[in-house]
This record gives structure tokens, sequence and C-alpha cells, in this order.
């Protein structure tokens, strides 16, 4: 077992089962808004946690170094520290570097050292790297698995997460997140059932600008995983979150995917609507569900997908755990419960149920001109 | 010469009961019941019995019983009855000892040391009386990617063809010969109401099955019998056959006596001539050889359909079909050490060859260390008994198993192993147009698809259990079984936990 299992995973169980609650808010005209209000609406499903974890995940933080990749950094033993800046000095252009600010707050404990550094990858990249992303991947994974207590838990551009043990308002008090601002907010609040939870295990799970929230216990894991690990994935924290996370990097990223797409495989119709389906669209789904079968998530799932610009909500085809969607002027929310969004936004523009399996994307406007898909679908209850 | 054999088995016929009918002595195809005229009694010739029951089944007043002999022999554990009478046996005829049906001695079987999961608390189970529960497989080479169009979801990647089963069970090679004609119909037609596959076997596909041919797997086997291109036309997948779990490693033989008339024609061979099957296919001596067949194939058959290659389970398995998945194969088959037959020498199917669930989960595991597992789909057969089996095999990471025994057991088989002798009272195993008419393909086949009917739901419910509600999540998810009381080098090679841990 690596440190990272042990920590995550002390029993060594088949995989960490958790559930809870999860909430993202996106201002599809991208207009950046402060951590406060997300803050409010998880802190109203505290219930639907147990204090081992909560975490944030926000995008269009970080104007001033746009360009540069954001490394977030915690340090579970000090020495870690000098290996990891001797480490980030060799293969990057370090751009800047400071403590991650926080501030005293209730119900949060001893937190590990945690600091941000913002990096280029200039000249560091070789020609067995296709992409800087590639390179950028495959560093931070060497500093996961070689240096002992240091973890980056983020490392997209323009984008952070941040999180830890304790209950998300509390842990969003000890990063002010009051202080930021970003135009696509996602957080998450815990409920481990086999794990103490510790500052890592706890959610947005991140790769390059993705994040992941998730609520549920996918009984596919032990198939998704072996699918995975065919393609140069290792689960090492033996959490759901961290394989739907892969997931959506091998299928947009290395596959070319859109997000639609992928909410298609992880998701699939069912056969006997695709039965019903006009003959171009038969072949569609079913090919997705005979090349990608071992990707489907199956067993209750909600999830929040996001990367720079968009934001996907999802649920299991059959809707085992719940999502609540809904529309202000540009404003989409997703949430477990949809009285945290109305207490944040009590005028809504529309408020409803997706279906089981269909997924609820918001877009930035000014990328594409699209903003939130489906337009009009499901049952609207505003 | 005197034969030293005693019987087997001890007819015992209630004389309150026994009406005269004479049903059994008409049922027997061995000639063990007769009407002894002077004493005006039916009697039994108990060394003819091989206790198939069909007298005990067709006597109207339930006169008849079968007992095993209680002739006992002095106790010896290395010398005991049966290692005895095959010694007796050989001193009499001088040959091969022949028999039917799988192996029979204790090799453990896997599948009662694995146990399944179900959900509790963190994970609702699912009921498919009230959710959709899917088990559609499709058996074909899958691409490591997909392409699609964004804008118009058109998919831009030419996948290889691939055949779809409404449940992952399919009927096991059985050829015209080895089994009647009316059998073989049987298996076309349940095949087909329940929308899965049957083979033809080495036997060539007789003129009136041709209509069946969407629920047909037409094999390719080292004898080419009946082999032609209407053949290979009328099938939705071809399977080259390279061995066979009753026999890794030996041919077949159709005595002469079951080469009818429309044996004759449907295998090509002349009518009462052996039908011989060489060994090896003797246009494969080594894996590119397999890879030129498969192409052969696939050019005959214009790639519009899947061409499967199908072994024996045997030491190397797992080298061996990375070498048949590279060599173009899009299915595999793998038949295990309990796999059946219509006829072998007892004593190479009582030692030679693996268990289906080891060669199994050593098949899987290469395949996916090698990032080759999806293309092709992985079929295994050998042994499996109910829906429990064929669920743990999934779990293990097959595609779809194969069924031969069971089927053969739902039409009116009791596993009696004398399939070799051709007579089979059932009406199954034989080429005798009076014995097989014995099936009537329509009721048969009610039987048959009643069978995969209540195993249908029984996987569903299993895998609702597991809150799983496709089978694609449950293959290959081997977080799912747990084993009980196997040692700590078999839980490695199956990839599978101590129950508990």
């Amino acid at each position: 077992m690596t440190m990272w299992q042990r920590l995550n995973n002390p029993y060594d169980e088949d995989k960490v089962i958790d559930s809870c609650s999860i909430f993202g808010m996106m201002d599809t005209s991208g207009r950046r808004i402060t951590g406060v209000d997300i803050t409010k609406a998880i802190a109203n499903m505290h219930d639907r946690g147990n204090g081992l974890g909560g975490g944030f995940g926000v995008y269009g933080i970080y104007p001033d170094h746009k360009d540069d990749y954001a490394f977030h950094l915690m340090y579970l033993v000090p020495e870690a520290k000098e290996k990891v800046e001797a480490f980030l000095e060799s293969n990057f252009f370090l751009v800047h570097s400071e403590p991650i600010p926080t501030r005293k707050a209730q119900g949060i404990g001893t937190a590990p050292v945690l600091w941000r550094y913002f990096v280029r990858v200039d000249h560091h990249r070789d020609s067995t790297f296709a992409s800087e992303d590639d390179y950028v991947v495959d560093r931070v994974m060497r500093v996961n698995k070689d240096i002992d207590g240091a973890f980056v838990f983020s490392s997209g551009k323009d984008m952070g997460v941040f999180k830890g043990v304790g209950y998300p308002e509390d842990v969003s008090d000890f990063f002010r997140l009051d202080e930021y601002r970003g135009y696509l907010w996602t957080a998450h609040g815990r409920f481990p059932t086999n794990t103490p939870g510790w500052w890592g295990g706890a959610h947005p799970f991140s790769i390059l600008d993705w994040t992941v929230v998730h609520n549920g216990e996918i009984s596919s894991y032990g198939i998704n995983r072996r699918y995975l690990e065919m393609f140069g994935y290792h689960c090492t924290m033996q959490t759901d979150t961290e394989v739907v996370a892969y997931a959506v990097d091998l299928l947009v990223r290395r596959h070319g995917h859109p997000i639609e797409v992928v909410a298609d495989i992880l998701a699939p119709t069912l056969w006997s609507e695709i039965e019903r389906q006009p003959p171009g669209l038969q072949d569609y789904h079913r090919s997705l569900r005979q090349v990608y079968g071992s990707l489907l998530l199956n067993g209750p799932f909600t999830i929040i997908i996001a990367h720079q610009g968009e934001m996907i909500g999802l649920t299991d085809r059959i809707r085992l755990r719940p999502l609540t969607a809904a529309t202000k002027g540009d404003m989409l929310y997703l949430s477990s419960e949809e009285a945290s969004i109305r207490l944040i936004s009590p005028e809504l523009d529309r408020a409803w149920i997706p279906m089981g399996g269909e997924p609820i994307l918001g877009r930035l406007k000014a990328n594409t001109g699209a903003r939130v898909l489906p337009e009009a679908t499901s049952v609207s209850r505003a | 010469m005197k034969s030293y054999l005693p019987a087997r088995f001890k007819v015992e016929r209630d004389e309150t009961r026994c009406i005269m009918c004479l049903s059994c002595v008409s049922q027997c195809s061995y000639d063990t019941h007769y009407l002894d005229e002077d004493e005006d009694k039916v009697k039994s010739r108990d060394e003819r019995c091989v206790n198939c029951h069909r007298c005990v089944v067709f006597c109207p007043t339930r006169a008849l019983s079968i007992r095993k002999n209680p002739l006992e022999y002095r106790e010896n554990y290395n010398w005991r009855p049966e290692y005895i009478e095959d010694v007796i046996r050989q001193a009499e005829s001088g040959g091969m000892l022949l028999t039917g049906m799988g192996n029979d001695k204790s090799y453990r079987i896997y599948w009662d040391h694995l146990v399944l999961n179900a959900s509790q608390v963190t994970n609702p189970s699912i009921d498919p009386l009230r959710e959709p529960m899917e088990l559609r497989t499709y058996i074909g080479a899958k691409p490591d990617r997909l392409e699609v169009d964004a804008k118009t979801l058109a998919v831009k990647t030419k996948i290889a063809p691939q055949v779809a089963i409404e449940l992952p069970v399919m009927f096991s090679a059985m050829s015209y010969g080895a089994i009647s004609l009316t059998a073989c119909e049987t298996l076309a037609r349940a095949a087909t109401e329940m929308g899965t596959l049957y083979n033809t076997g080495e036997g060539g596909l007789h003129r009136t099955l041709y209509k069946y041919g969407k629920n047909t797997i037409v094999q390719v086997a080292s004898g080419r019998f009946g082999v032609h291109s209407q053949y290979l036309d009328a099938g939705a997948m071809v399977e080259i056959k390279i061995g066979q779990g009753a026999k890794p490693g030996i041919g077949g033989h159709l005595p002469g006596e079951k080469v009818s008339a429309e044996v004759s024609m449907t295998r090509m061979i002349p009518q009462g001539t052996d039908a011989l099957s060489p060994a090896p296919q003797h246009d494969i001596y080594s894996i590119e050889d397999l890879s030129q067949l498969i192409f052969a194939l696939k050019e005959a058959t214009n790639y519009t359909k899947p061409v499967g290659v199908k072994i024996a389970a045997v030491h190397n398995a797992a080298a061996i079909a990375s070498g048949m998945v590279r060599a173009g194969a899009d299915y595999i088959v793998l038949d295990g050490i309990r796999g059946a037959t219509g006829a072998a020498p007892k004593i190479i199917r009582d030692n030679v060859g693996i268990p289906i669930e080891v060669a199994l989960a050593a098949v899987d595991t290469r395949l996916r260390q090698e990032g080759i597992r999806q293309r092709a789909s992985v079929v295994v057969a050998g042994g499996i008994r109910n829906s429990g089996d064929v669920t743990k095999a999934i779990a293990l990471g097959a595609d779809a198993v194969y069924i031969g025994t069971a089927a053969l057991i739902a039409m009116g088989c009791t596993v009696c192993q004398h399939c070799h002798t051709g007579k089979c009272p059932w009406g199954i195993a034989t080429t005798d147009p009076r014995l097989q008419k014995r099936i009537n393909p329509e009721i048969a086949a009610e039987r048959l698809a009643n069978l995969l009917r209540g195993w249908g739901h029984e996987i569903k419910d299993m895998l609702g259990g597991m809150g799983i509600n496709a089978v694609e999540s449950l293959r290959g998810n081997r977080l799912h079984l747990r084993a009980v009381g196997l040692t700590e080098a078999e839980m490695d090679v199956l990839g599978v936990k101590q129950a508990g841990a």
C-alpha cells in the first residue's frame, strides 16, 4: 500500500464508501462571485455530512496568473516542502509561490502546511509528452507517488481546489473563501463510512482543471477501475470519485469526446429506449455502450463535474441519488436539495428534477454562445 | 469371452403395481426389460441398465425404481470399484475406454467456493420487477476508442461485426451426429425464442435448420465436415474449433453406424463411413496459421460476422488466448476440464485440462495486463450448472457462457454418461430415427426456453442485489466475489479476496 492508500483506506477495503451533499453554481455570463453564497448553500445541508470532509472547487480565481498552472500543495510532514520545491524548480519555471491564506476557524483541527505555486512548463517538456497537460499530469502523479507526505490537490489553470477535514462551511471559513471571486463554484460535504477522513480525501477530486464532487456509491467500481488500469490509470486513492475523474480525463482529453458524449457513456441510455430512437441515434448509443460498457457508472450517484467554462450535473440512470437543477437569469444551480438553492436565490426562473442519467450542462456564453442545456426538459417546478 | 463385469444397477419392479403394459420394454433402448412369456412376467437384465430413468418416468403405475447394485468389493481407497471395473473392461476389449458427458471426478469446483455480494444501507439494491435490468451482451471485437462527430453524433469509427444476445447464455457446440436432428432443432428453436445462439458443432448444418441461421454459430473444426460457403453464410458467427474441454489435444470419431443418409448429406461424407476429426487442424500448426484461417473465414464471409476460436482450457491458456486475440479472433471460447462430450476416451476426459474458473480468471487478467481485453469477447464453457455459476463467471471476467449438459438435461437427459453408445433412450445422443422421434422439438424447446427464462430472472435478481442494473457493470468486477475455503494461491489466480476481508 502506498502512503495515500494507508491514509485514505486504512482498513484496505475494496474502496472508500461515502455519501454527502453536493452543490454547484455557475454564472454563465462569466461574472465572478464570492464564496459567500455557496458556503451558505452547502451549510444548509450540514446534516448530510459528518464533519469528516468538506471542500470547494472554484474557477476564474487567479486572473493575474491565468496562463500558469496553479498547484495547491498540502504537506503532512515539513521536510516534504523542501523536496517538492526542488522538484518544481527542476521541472517547471516557477512564477510565484506563497502560503495559501487561512484563518482560524471553528471545527478545523490541525491543518497540514498549505502552499500554492504558479508554474509554467516552457522548455521543460520533452517530446515524449504530446501536450503540456500530459506533462503536468505525469509530474503531479510523481509528486503524489514519490514524495512522502506531499500531496498536490489542485493543478489547473485559473482555478483552485480548497478542501480539508471539517464541515464544508468551516473549511470555507478556514480558507477565507469569502475573499475569492469565481464564475463557477462547486462544493461538497462528506459522510465517509469506512475511513477516518484526512485532508486529501475530501472532495473535490481534481486533475488538471477537472474537478469532481460526488455523492454515491458506484457498484461498478471494480470493473471501472480495471478498465482504466488498461489505459495506465492507477487508482491509488480507492474512491469512486477518483474513478470518475480518471474516466472523464480519458474520455475528454485522450479520446476527444465532448462532455455531452461523456454523459452518455457514464449514464447510458437503456436498450429499450435506444430501440425507439431513429437509426442514426441508435447507432450512436449502441456503439457507445459496446465500446465503453466498462465505464458505465452503476449504482447510486450524483456527480458535478467541472472544468474551465463548463459545469455538468449527472445522476445514475435510475436516479438513486438526488439532484435538483435551477436557473435564475444567467445563473445555473445544481444541488442535492432544492432548499439550499432557494436559500441563496429565493425567486428562481425554473427549478426542476432532471431525469435519471440526463446531463444538465452549463457553459460560459462567451465560450460558445451556448448556455444551460437542456433548455426545456424534465418536470418544471418553478 | 465371459464378462467378469458385475451389473452397476439393480432394477426393482413392484409386482403389485406392474400392469404388464410393457411400456418399459419399449422405452429401453438397451433391452434391459423383457417379457418372460413362460412366466407371464416382465423381467429385467440388470447388467444392461445404465440408470437413465427413461423407464421409470414412463411407467404409468410408478412400479419401477433403480438402485446402485449393493454388491461390494473389499474396501480399498486406491482400488475403488470404478478402477477395478475399468481394468476388467479393458482386459475384455483391448481398447481405449470410451465415455460420454463431462468429467465426473472430484476436482475442486471453484464456483462452490465463491460467493456473491449484495447491497445493504450504503447502496440500495435494485428490484428487477420495478426497475429496468439489462442483460443484453454484444459478442465481437471492440475498438480501444470510439470517434464520434461532436455535432451530428455520427459514429466515425468502423466497429467490427457484433452479435447481440439477450442474456449471456448460449448453447455449446453439439454436432448433428453426436446429437439427433430433433435435439439440434430444439436448440435452434429455443435460441431463437430467447434471443441467444446455439452452435452447430462440427457436424454441418442440416438443410431444415438454415431458417434458424440468425441464431446459429457455425463451427469449423478439424474434419471440416459440412463446411461450404452457404454454411458459413448461414450463421450469425463462425467459430474455429481447436479443442474441447472433454478431450483436449485429441480429435473426434463418429462411428460409421451413426452416419445415416441425412448425416452423410449434412457432413458431406459417404454414408456408413467413420467421420474422423484429426487431433489438430492440419492447416494450423502455429499461431500465424490460425491467423490465416481466421482471415480466410473473414474474407469468405466478407467481414460481416464475428469469427471466434475455441480452445480447451490447458496450462498455458492465458498466453494462448493472448495469441488468439492478437491473431484476430473476435471472440475466444475456453472450455474447461468439466466440459462434456458425445464421446471421448475416458482417460482423457478424466485427466487432461484445467478447471474453467481458473482458466477464465487467468485469461481475463492477462488480456487486461496486455491492454487487449476489449479486442475480443470471452466465452466460457465446461460444467456451468445454474445461474449462480453464470453470474460468478461474468464477475470473473466472461462476456457470456456456453451451456451444453444443462440444456440437454432440460430436454430429458439424466447424465447417465452413455452418449457414446448412440442409443440414448431420451432421443438426444442418437441418430436412430426411431429414438430421435422421442424429442418433439416444439415441446422440448419450450422446456429449454423455460430454463433460460428462469435463469434470466435469477441473474437479474442477483445483479439488482449488487446494486447493478446492466450486466456490463458486473463483467470482470471481481470485487463482487469473495472466496470461502480457498488457498492464498488459488485466490491469487482467481483475483478474489477471502470472504470477510
